[in-house]
């Protein structure tokens, strides 16, 4: 092995008198390699819907986290004298049935909304592609893993929520306070009841994937497996898990709000997009406003998300970057 | 010619089998096994080119693979430079993988899309050696330099390069660990015409260049007549015949490979009228479901009532020409059962 090490770099025939000058080190003489992620940038710059639904993203996201900040009206404030106000300087979304200024309430509420979304999304997606993946490389794992994913599908998972709430809820506010409590709650229950769709959809893309012939070449160089997971699975399975992302977060949000209706999330005077949205739909004729906001609130940042997802999955696919 | 008297040994393979489980049934119980490979033995010796040749479906890539250790193999012997590693586990290859590489059949699908060139071909490196980032990347260069691709291509991605250049990056990967074994997997039958004899003569000068030795797997009888020293003719999961070239060439003794030989097209008009083409009845048997016998027995156009009863064996007919067929093994035998005139 060490005799054909000392192959020479550049070709032996290239005699001094062309002028040109002493070899440099190769590694110096060629452009060094650009960080990848520089060409992805390039490529999610092109595409206009991710430009535009990243920067509405940010926005709400500025909004939500430094908002209550600036406009600082407790949104718990009840102001009874000040109630079903329309838009005025002092309320420039209004005020709720309670005289609640509905600004505020909107702010904090997205707070706990995203939080809840991306959190929840994160790990429905951590458990659902390290399963789905276990399952699809490792062909003993498969049929326990895949009918432990049935298992979770056949839950029916209103009813498991609710009694995980109840057994659960004292215990972990008691541990995170009571919010803390019921937000750690909400995102494991949110998580762990919704990662089997892209289990099953990774795990199918593993099993095709693991026939090619570049997973035999690195069997060949002799890749450890989760190396192989890591290098030549995981980058290739990336667009299914990216829309399963951007949907995740939009189930997330709107499974919070159907658990706060149901009494069984946060406590009722603790405002999220869903609550607001639901508190709202009985005076929806009189104040149709209360609706719009919340439901416009999680419309958009659904739909920005869906666009951040669609332009990483393309700029993160070297087939279609540069195009 | 290659000289065989001071060559080392350098790959040994001894009734290698590879059976693959067919299961069926309500429990899934194993009822039988497709017999990919089955009892394969040859050796290849240091520094020589040895060409597997078959038709589709015989097992071919299969056994190429297999004595890579690509495969759990069901029986048999694999010795590699003196160590037999039919049976080690994966965390044992890994320590021998630098000696043997591969080069696969289809360049587009053996590289990962996601992967730039250079990290394509610093994988070994990656695995197997500890180089600082700036050495590994003047490794690379060298490497490409090596096979004809330009360095300013090291950070493009395999689908912005043509089917040979693919080839090319598959061929530098093999090389990146300087291996003393190549199984060359059909390397050039995806590429067009003009581009294999690019392919096959790089593969030439890298043999002479870094002492390399061969298995090249093809069905391009033409091709392994320019490349290998010696040659295999593989049929159903087995070697029918193996010689030097030109013997193998010249007088092929099984009548698989009479077959096969005579099926290659004749570049002179002239000759092309005279030759008398050998065209074989009926299909290739279910490698599932092989005859009894000899494997070749349900085609063969010189076909013995033994040949249904008993597999010949495979011997030496001459001085390094092996084949396994009942014609070449006992005169009166031959006289006595032959059939076809």
């Amino acid at each position: 092995m060490t005799d054909r090490d000392d192959v020479p770099v550049e070709p032996a025939n290239n005699p001094a008198g062309a002028g040109a000058a002493p070899a440099l080190d190769p590694a110096t003489e060629y452009r060094p390699p650009r960080n990848q992620w520089w060409d992805v940038w390039d490529q999610f710059k092109t595409h206009k819907g991710a430009l535009v639904g990243a920067a509405v993203f940010i926005l709400i996201v500025v909004a939500v986290f430094l908002g209550p900040y600036l406009w600082t009206i407790d949104p718990t404030y009840i102001d009874i004298r000040a109630k079903n106000q329309g838009p005025s300087l002092a309320h420039p979304l209004g005020t709720d049935q309670l005289g609640r200024d509905t600004l505020s309430r909107m702010l904090s509420g997205g707070r706990v909304s995203i939080a809840v979304g991306l959190t929840a999304m994160l790990l429905s997606i951590g458990i659902g592609t390290l399963i789905g993946v276990i399952a699809g490389y490792f062909r003993r794992l498969d049929g326990p893993l895949m009918r432990l994913t049935d298992l979770f599908l056949a839950l029916p998972i209103l009813p498991l929520l609710l009694v995980a709430v109840l057994l659960f809820r004292d215990m972990l506010s008691a541990a995170f306070g009571p919010e803390g409590g019921v937000f750690v709650l909400i995102v494991s229950l949110i998580g762990i009841t919704s990662w089997m769709q892209t289990a099953r959809i990774v795990r199918g893309d593993v099993l095709a994937l693991k026939e090619r012939e570049f997973v035999l070449a690195g069997r060949s160089i002799g890749t450890p497996s989760r190396r192989m997971i890591t290098r030549h699975i995981l980058p290739n399975v990336l667009s299914p898990i990216m829309v399963s992302a951007t949907l995740g977060i939009a189930t997330a949000i709107i499974t919070e709000s159907a658990l706060s209706f149901l009494g069984f999330g946060f406590p009722p005077d603790f405002p999220t997009w869903g609550r607001l949205l639901f508190d709202s739909v009985d005076r929806m004729q009189l104040y149709p406003e209360r609706v719009i906001w919340p439901g416009l609130a999680i419309s958009l940042t659904v739909l920005s998300v869906n666009y951040i997802g669609d332009g990483l999955r393309d700029a993160l696919d070297p087939r279609i970057r540069g195009r | 010619m290659f000289d065989y008297a001071n060559a080392d040994r350098l790959v040994e393979v001894v009734d290698l089998k590879l059976h693959f489980p067919v299961y069926s049934g309500v429990l899934r119980r194993q009822t039988g096994a497709v017999k990919a490979v089955d009892g394969v033995t040859f050796e290849i010796y240091e520094g020589e080119t040895l060409g597997l040749v078959g038709e589709s479906g015989c097992g071919k890539s299969t056994c190429g693979r297999a004595v890579l250790r690509l495969y759990e193999v069901t029986d048999g012997s694999i010795t590699i430079e003196g160590t037999d590693i039919a049976t080690w586990s994966p965390e044992e290859l890994r320590r021998v993988r630098p000696k043997m590489q591969m080069v696969f059949q289809d360049p587009q699908a053996s590289l990962n899309p996601r992967m730039t060139v250079s990290g394509i071909i610093g994988e070994p490196l990656d695995e197997h050696t500890s180089l600082s980032k700036k050495e590994k990347l003047a490794r690379i260069y060298e490497l490409m330099d090596a096979v004809g691709l330009n360095r300013d291509f090291a950070h493009r991605y395999p689908h912005e390069f043509s089917g040979g250049q693919r080839q090319r990056i598959g061929i530098a990967r093999a090389l990146a660990l300087n291996p003393r074994f190549i199984v060359c997997d059909e390397p050039i039958a995806a590429l067009d015409v003009s581009i294999q004899a690019q392919v096959v003569n790089l593969l030439e000068d890298l043999q002479k260049e870094f002492g390399l030795t061969y298995l090249f797997i093809s069905h391009d009888l033409s091709m392994v007549r320019h490349i290998a020293d010696r040659v295999a003719v593989m049929y159903l999961g087995k070697i029918v015949e193996l010689a030097p070239r030109d013997p193998l060439y010249n007088e092929p003794k099984h009548p698989y490979t009479q077959a096969l030989l005579s099926a290659v097209p004749e570049p002179d008009p002239n000759l092309e009228a005279t030759t008398q083409r050998i065209i074989l009845e009926g299909d290739v048997p279910s490698p599932a479901n092989p005859p009894e016998g000899c494997n070749f027995c349900t085609r063969c156009p010189r076909v013995m009532e033994i040949c249904h009863r008993i597999d010949p064996e495979f011997r030496e007919i001459a001085p390094g020409h092996y084949a396994a067929c009942h014609l070449h093994y006992d005169h009166d035998d031959k006289n006595a059962g032959e059939t076809a005139p």
